[in-house]
């Protein structure tokens, strides 16, 4: 008899949704991602690739394009027309305005990143002056024939150039009027296509522009002359995207066969100043689309249908041979989509729009170590949820015993009271939830199921008390010194006396729920908070951070514990710092105190190696619940990729 | 009467041509390719080959154009020394003596005065490449030990090292790194690939190397089939590669085009890969080249390709990819099983050639004629597959008839055989097939043979197989209502005590068939197939049986495992003699009594020349090879010798030809390798010499018509019909290799004239009418002649003779007229 009955659960059938966008700001090193879904994903690269924070998508949302400009504002546009502005600080979005240009295909920002230019369905261009406050529409440039599908501005922010269907349009900023138009070539390997999409284009410093089409081109063109240069065929499909390095020495580009190529700017011979553009390295790290790729000083990032968000380090730009330098494939979101009561033995998941709630399996069997045992009762699907509205759920909990679920939406909040006979189920929703619950980001029920902590995204951290049927709102913790700025994490103490909460960037704060005051502020570090628990008896706070480093703090000493200090002193084994997927939960042993279950992605401990784990809890002190969710059942509720002969020529 | 020298073993021709890469001359008119000790130029358009380099001492292992100088050519050698040779008119200019062995030769047109060599100094698996500068002087033989080291540690193939950007820098590959020497800078850089240890790029290592002519680009080839450009490699960190990938096999050699435009690769799979560009998606295909690709290489001019294979094959190509002459030597990459043949029709060498064929090779020309495809089967080439193996042929009937045998087994009891029978068709000139017997047998055919004798009515071909049978098949009346045919049946099923037949063997007449059931020789009446009687030797199973011939032909010849070389006779049935031999190869001359005999020993291989009526050898050679000895055959003279030393009368009528384990073809010769030089090579260094201006044609024609004239005496036979040898345009036409040739239109007129019967000599179509004319002249002349004669008939009263003598006159003064007008048309000429 091992030391732990581990349930393996793979009946949770998330699919993420496909990457559409990705945008790299080079000054804040971070990267923002536009699922199809319409969820934007914002990751710090220097964080160790943590997924710091998310907007979550909208089924009307569909975003096309996704730009960072002045800085630290992000914008994006959708085929709903709109541009939209995120709060990257309440997380929510600031505003969106309509660009009456039917749907939107393109934005980029310009250079001096004053000025966000917009291709539209109808053919026009559409330049808006950012204001600090909002975005305001300047003027049209001259309308084209078809959409606007990619932009690009030129580095001194004089001349723009336009991919279009068929051809690529050079204008001029100042003027307004196209200077060029450059017809692109519909033959695909001596077959002529109906029509050629220019993907991408990028315009170069020195007039160079490159543009990718579907017809598997790379071109090269002058834009002074308006001439074609040169032309790499590279793909049997289309070349989706483009990205060109801030030194305009390395490009790189994706295609509809999952291959990502990497194009350098190589000088011809070693004693002259002559330089050519080389195709240099393929890599097929997707196994679908890459809709989008960019190019960061170190690494070539890319995304696509397959789901996968792929950093290939660029080995000549690393200088130290760290984990930076490795390849890193991020597919699921690094936060929980899990919870589970542990008195019924209940898995509540979430989904995009749904909520689906399961009762594990049980097993009279036993067996010696490593040893399957059958079930002797099959895992049921007790109820699936369904949201109202195109909103995505942004975050849910199931309460330990069991009785109470609650999600919420970025409009709306929402309580359902579970009653149990027997084998059925009978749900309740409580109506007035108040308002300022809504769009919550952590949801958390006290051990003993009687409070709810919910961590808005206004900054306040509200309690809630529940009892039989009804609610009632007991406090709101209100943020400090008018900082708007959202939690993200919550932990409370099993004892019910202590709640801690961690917003973005700055410390935990820990507030005594008995006497409804911040007790103390765990002092800030420089990496975010991946995860954190309280422990039971000691009332410690365990807390992990996205570097993985942790750290033990006594809530009633108000002070690392000593285990925590000679930790620090002696540091992490380099294995475990090299880690590149973040501890997304933190349990504990009841009976042995001094044990810490951690998980991260990959990896429990030693348990499982080889499958993504989405979750693991312990029931109880013989229990272990395991939620894995194998990459290849994720690919198989793809779409079919693009169909290539092995040997095909 | 040839001067007699000791007998050697020489090398015969079929050698390597694919040994290392072929050269373009600068115009592309000729290709060098190195062949054992020899340099050989072959022109590009005829493939004819129109000089053989002859100098070096040892295996010469690498050619290259002088590059001060594109009409003369550099080559290296394991004896040692480089030498420069004129190509054009085959002279050797001048000789370097290097003094260690050399593997490999580069020039580089920056390097004056100096060539790059690949020499291994110390332990015998470290090669370095260095620059060997070379002297100026005026002398036939220099010495040049001035080296320089360049790089250390290198591959011995020529294909992992390359010279890039007008000599900028050297590129050099072994196993998993690549290494960069930079001239100038004099530092080297290196690129080394993940290992083996990792499974994935388990098959990473590096196989070729070539550089691009205008661009700092390194193009690599791989163990798993892969291409990696190299660029940007100045800088250890900032250097990249890209891939092209295509082969599924090791890439084997890799060739710039001379813009750089294009990247050719080649490998196992046969096909030459054009990379346009350089690029993955922009490439063009050359495929069923017949066999692995060795060498590509590309012609200074950049209007030809060529590349060389596995089966010992030249294939010349264009710039557009499209194949326009193949070289072709003798094919050697697979194990022969055949034996040795020789076809009685054009007398070529026969044996095992590309997978599934046989080939014809012509000893005298050193090429191949060509292949018949036996198994018509396409040949899958991959590592594992038990293929259809051709194991047995034999020539029949003067040449009518070819049999084969082919078999393949992959398990021990699943055995496919087939036999096939072709017939020789006098209008296109090869071999049909006529009939196809699936399994002849129910075992593997250990020995096949033709009844040769002349006054057999009926082709007859016997079987022998290890399923203890032997079978006799006859060639019968296939006709039906459609046609008239013919087709081979078995006519005779023998068998002796279940043993398994191992050889069979017709006497020289035919009358007696031996057939040798392991240690057992069984003799069978070939009219009536009756055991006529059995020898047993109890000395192991019988190897080897051959009949005696012409004077021996009572005699039966068998040799056994056990070493015993066994004489019987025929009359008496009993043994004549025997003898300790171990006897690895036995072939009887067919122009003689003789039998040749090759033994193995543990230190080599002897050779053993005796008749059958007497065990005293005629002649032996000690150590003919150190390996051992496979197959033999004799091959008969066109032109029989006359040694009178009695060792060497057995080399009169036919020449031994022999062939050992790892495929050297090797014979016996008298002669010193000078001599050895073909007439004809040394007819066309003549011709060559000689500017070929429609001047020379006259002029050279009327030098040798002069040369004939005043080598003719007045007292010369009557009108002779020429022979086509003696006129020279048409030797001139048929000896000329075409190449050098003006064009027909020219010649066609020539060649119409000469055939003429100018007034000197006069052709057979000519002779009636002139004869007619002359007659008519005579009966005039004889008029007054007539008048002349009667007068002396009034004056001489002679009688009786009178007629007799006035006729002889008559064809005396037609004689004497007719020299009086070759006379004039003489000195006409003159």
């Amino acid at each position: 008899m091992g030391e732990f009955k581990v349930h393996r659960v793979r009946f949770f059938n998330y699919v993420p949704s496909g990457i559409r966008c990705v945008a790299y700001n080079n000054q804040s090193n971070r990267l923002a991602v536009s699922r199809t879904d319409g969820t934007v994903e914002i990751y710090n690269l220097s964080a160790n690739y943590f997924q710091e924070k998310f907007f979550p998508g909208h089924e009307s949302r569909a975003t096309e394009a996704l730009c960072w400009a002045e800085g630290q504002r992000l914008f994006s546009a959708g085929l709903n027309g709109e541009i939209m502005e995120y709060d990257l600080q309440a997380l929510n979005i600031k505003y969106a305005m309509d660009a009456f240009g039917g749907p939107i295909w393109s934005m980029a920002a310009s250079p001096s990143g004053s000025q966000l230019l917009v291709g539209c369905e109808d053919g026009s261009v559409k330049l808006f002056q950012i204001t600090p406050d909002k975005i305001q529409f300047e003027r049209n440039f001259d309308r084209q024939k078809s959409r606007i599908l990619s932009l690009s501005w030129h580095p001194s922010g004089t001349h723009i150039a336009a991919g279009s269907i068929d051809y690529i349009s050079v204008f001029d900023v100042k003027s307004g009027s196209a200077v060029h138009k450059m017809i692109v070539d519909r033959q695909y390997m001596g077959v002529s296509k109906r029509k050629c999409i220019v993907w991408g284009v990028a315009f170069l410093s020195d007039g160079t522009i490159i543009s990718v089409d579907s017809a598997g081109k790379v071109q090269f063109w002058d834009s002074a002359t308006g001439t074609l240069v040169k032309s790499h065929l590279i793909a049997n499909a289309d070349v989706q995207s483009i990205a060109v390095a801030d030194q305009e020495d390395s490009f790189v580009v994706g295609t509809a066969e999952g291959t990502v190529f990497h194009f350098q700017l190589v000088p011809v011979t070693s004693n002259s100043s002559e330089k050519q553009w080389v195709r240099t390295k393929p890599f097929q790290h997707h196994t679908h689309d890459v809709r989008t790729v960019a190019h960061s000083p170190t690494a070539l990032i890319s995304g696509g249908t397959d789901t996968h968000l792929v950093f290939r380090p660029l080995m000549e730009k690393v200088e130290v041979k760290n984990y930076d330098a490795a390849l890193r494939k991020i597919t699921f979101p690094h936060r929980c989509l899990i919870s589970c009561s542990k008195k019924r033995q209940l898995l509540l998941f979430q989904f995009a729009h749904h909520l689906e709630l399961w009762r594990l399996g049980s097993t009279v069997a036993t067996g010696k170590n490593g040893d399957t045992l059958p079930l002797s009762k099959n895992a049921d699907h007790l109820l699936h949820l369904k949201t109202k509205g195109p909103e995505n759920i942004i975050c849910s909990c199931i309460s330990p015993c069991g009785s109470w679920i609650a999600y919420s939406t970025v409009s709306r909040f929402f309580l359902y009271r579970l009653n149990y006979e027997h084998d059925n189920i009978s749900l309740k929703r409580v109506s007035k939830m108040p308002a300022f619950l809504r769009s919550a980001l952590q949801i958390l029920f006290s051990e003993d199921s009687t409070k709810l902590f919910v961590a808005s995204n206004q900054g306040a951290l509200h309690i809630v008390q529940l009892s039989g049927g009804s609610f009632k709102h007991l406090h709101a913790f209100q943020p400090q010194s008018g900082t708007v700025e959202a939690m993200c994490l919550l932990a409370v103490s099993p004892d019910g006396n202590w709640l801690a909460a961690s917003g973005t960037s700055a410390g935990v704060h820990v507030y005594n729920v008995k006497q409804l005051k911040l007790h103390c502020t765990v002092p800030a570090y420089n990496f975010p908070v991946t995860a954190m628990a309280i422990a039971p008896n000691t009332n410690n706070l365990v807390i992990a951070h996205s570097d993985q480093q942790v750290f033990e703090y006594s809530i009633p000493d108000k002070q690392y514990t000593d285990w925590s200090r000679t930790v620090q002193k002696q540091g992490f084994h380099h294995l475990w710092l090299q880690r590149d997927t973040p501890i997304t939960h933190i349990s504990f042993h009841p009976k042995r105190p001094m044990h810490i279950l951690l998980h991260d992605a990959y990896m429990f401990c030693i348990i499982d190696k080889s499958l993504p784990l989405l979750f693991m809890d312990l029931l109880d002190e013989r229990t272990l619940v395991a939620v894995e969710r194998p990459l290849d059942d994720i690919i198989a509720q793809l779409p079919p990729p693009i169909k290539k002969k092995k040997f095909g020529t | 009467m040839v001067e007699e020298e000791n007998i050697r073993v020489v090398r015969c021709g079929g050698s390597e041509l694919n040994f290392r890469r072929a050269v373009f001359s600068a115009d592309s008119k000729y290709i060098f390719c190195v062949s054992g000790d020899f340099v050989k130029v072959y022109s590009t358009v005829t493939e004819e080959c129109v000089h053989i380099l002859h100098g070096h001492r040892n295996l010469v292992t690498g050619i290259q154009l002088n590059p001060n100088n594109h009409l003369q050519l550099y080559s290296c050698s394991l004896d040692g020394t480089i030498k420069l040779w004129d190509y054009i008119d085959g002279i050797l200019i001048k000789t370097f003596i290097v003094g260690c062995k050399l593997h490999a030769l580069f020039t580089l047109a920056q390097a004056e005065d100096s060539v790059f060599v690949i020499v291994n100094k110390e332990k015998p698996d470290i090669f370095q490449l260095v620059s060997v500068k070379l002297p100026k002087s005026s002398s036939q033989e220099v010495e040049a030990k001035e080296l320089s080291f360049v790089l250390d540690y290198i591959n011995q193939s020529p294909k992992c090292i390359a010279f890039g950007n007008e000599g900028v820098y050297v590129a050099a590959v072994r196993e998993f790194y690549l290494s960069v020497y930079f001239f100038k800078k004099k530092t080297t850089s290196r690129f080394t690939l993940s290992s083996s240890r990792n499974k994935k790029h388990a098959k990473n290592n590096f196989t070729c190397v070539a550089c691009h002519p205008t661009e700092d680009c390194i193009a690599s080839g791989h163990m798993d089939g892969k291409i990696r450009l190299w660029r940007n490699f100045y800088d250890d960190k900032k250097y990249t590669y890209t891939c092209l990938h295509w082969h599924h096999d090791m890439v084997m050699d890799l060739a710039f085009s001379v813009t750089g435009t294009s990247l050719l690769s080649g490998g196992r799979e046969s096909v030459l890969v054009e990379w346009r560009d350089a690029t993955e998606k922009n490439k063009e295909f050359l495929p069923r080249l017949g066999a692995t690709i060795e060498h590509i290489s590309v012609s200074p001019a950049g209007d030809l390709f060529c590349t060389s294979h596995s089966d010992n094959k030249i294939i010349i190509i264009h710039r557009n990819l499209e194949a326009s002459a193949v070289i072709q030597g003798l094919v050697k990459d697979r194990s022969i099983f055949t034996g040795l043949m020789i076809d009685p029709r054009t007398k070529a060498l026969v044996l095992n050639g590309k997978p599934g064929h046989l080939q014809f090779y012509s000893l005298q020309s050193d090429k191949q004629l060509y292949n018949l495809d036996i198994i018509q089967q396409e040949y899958i080439n991959d590592y594992g597959l038990i293929q259809i193996e051709l194991t047995k042929a034999a020539f029949g009937c003067f040449g009518n008839w070819l049999a084969t045998v082919e078999q393949r087994q992959e398990k021990e009891t699943e055995l496919e055989l087939q036999m096939k029978l072709w017939m020789y068709n006098k209008k296109t000139q090869g071999f049909i097939l006529n009939t196809k017997i699936n399994m002849p047998h129910e075992d593997c055919i250990t020995a096949l043979c033709f009844c040769n004798a002349e006054k057999s009515e009926q082709p007859t071909l016997v079987t022998a197989s290890k399923d203890g049978y032997f079978k006799v098949w006859i060639l019968t009346d296939d006709s039906d209502i459609y046609k008239k045919a013919v087709g081979w049946t078995c006519d005779f099923v023998g068998s002796y005590h279940k043993y398994q037949a191992t050889n069979c063997c017709f006497s020289e007449d035919g009358s007696l068939l031996a057939v040798s059931f392991e240690e057992i020789v069984t003799i069978w009446d070939s009219v009536t197939w009756e055991l006529k009687c059995t020898f047993c030797q109890r000395a192991g199973k019988i190897r080897h049986l051959c009949f005696g011939r012409l004077t021996c032909s009572k005699y039966l010849l068998g040799a056994t495992e056990n070493g015993i070389l066994c004489c019987w006779n025929l009359l008496s049935c009993a043994l004549e003699w025997n003898a300790k031999l171990n006897v690895r190869v036995m072939e009887p001359d067919p122009n003689s009594e003789n039998i040749a005999a090759i033994s193995q020993s543990s230190v080599g291989s002897d050779l053993f020349v005796f008749k059958p009526s007497e065990p005293r050898p005629l002649y032996i050679q000690k150590g003919i090879s150190r390996e051992k000895v496979q197959w033999g055959v004799f091959v008969p003279r066109d032109v029989p010798e006359s040694f009178t030393s009695e060792a060497y009368q057995w080399l009169n009528r036919s020449q031994f030809y022999f062939l050992t384990k790892s495929q050297s073809l090797l014979t016996f010769s008298t002669k010193s390798p000078e001599e050895k030089l073909t007439p004809t090579s040394k007819q066309l260094l003549a011709e060559e010499s000689l500017p070929t201006t429609p001047f020379y044609f006259i002029l050279g024609k009327h030098r040798q018509q002069q040369d004939e004239k005043l080598n003719e005496t007045l007292e010369n036979e009557l009108v002779q019909l020429p022979l086509t040898e003696n006129i020279p345009a048409i030797s001139e036409l048929l000896h000329t290799p075409a190449h050098v040739l003006p064009s027909a239109a020219f010649l066609c007129s020539m060649f119409v004239n000469s055939l003429l019967l100018s007034k000197e000599t006069k052709s057979a179509k000519e002779i009636p009418e002139d004869v007619d004319m002359e007659e008519e002249k005579e009966s005039e002349d004889s008029d007054e002649e007539n008048d002349f004669t009667e007068k002396v008939q009034d004056t001489s009263n002679t009688g009786l003779g009178e007629d007799i003598i006035h006729q002889l006159s008559k064809s005396e003064e037609k004689e004497l007229r007719k020299f009086r007008k070759i006379d004039y048309s003489w000195i006409a000429a003159l």
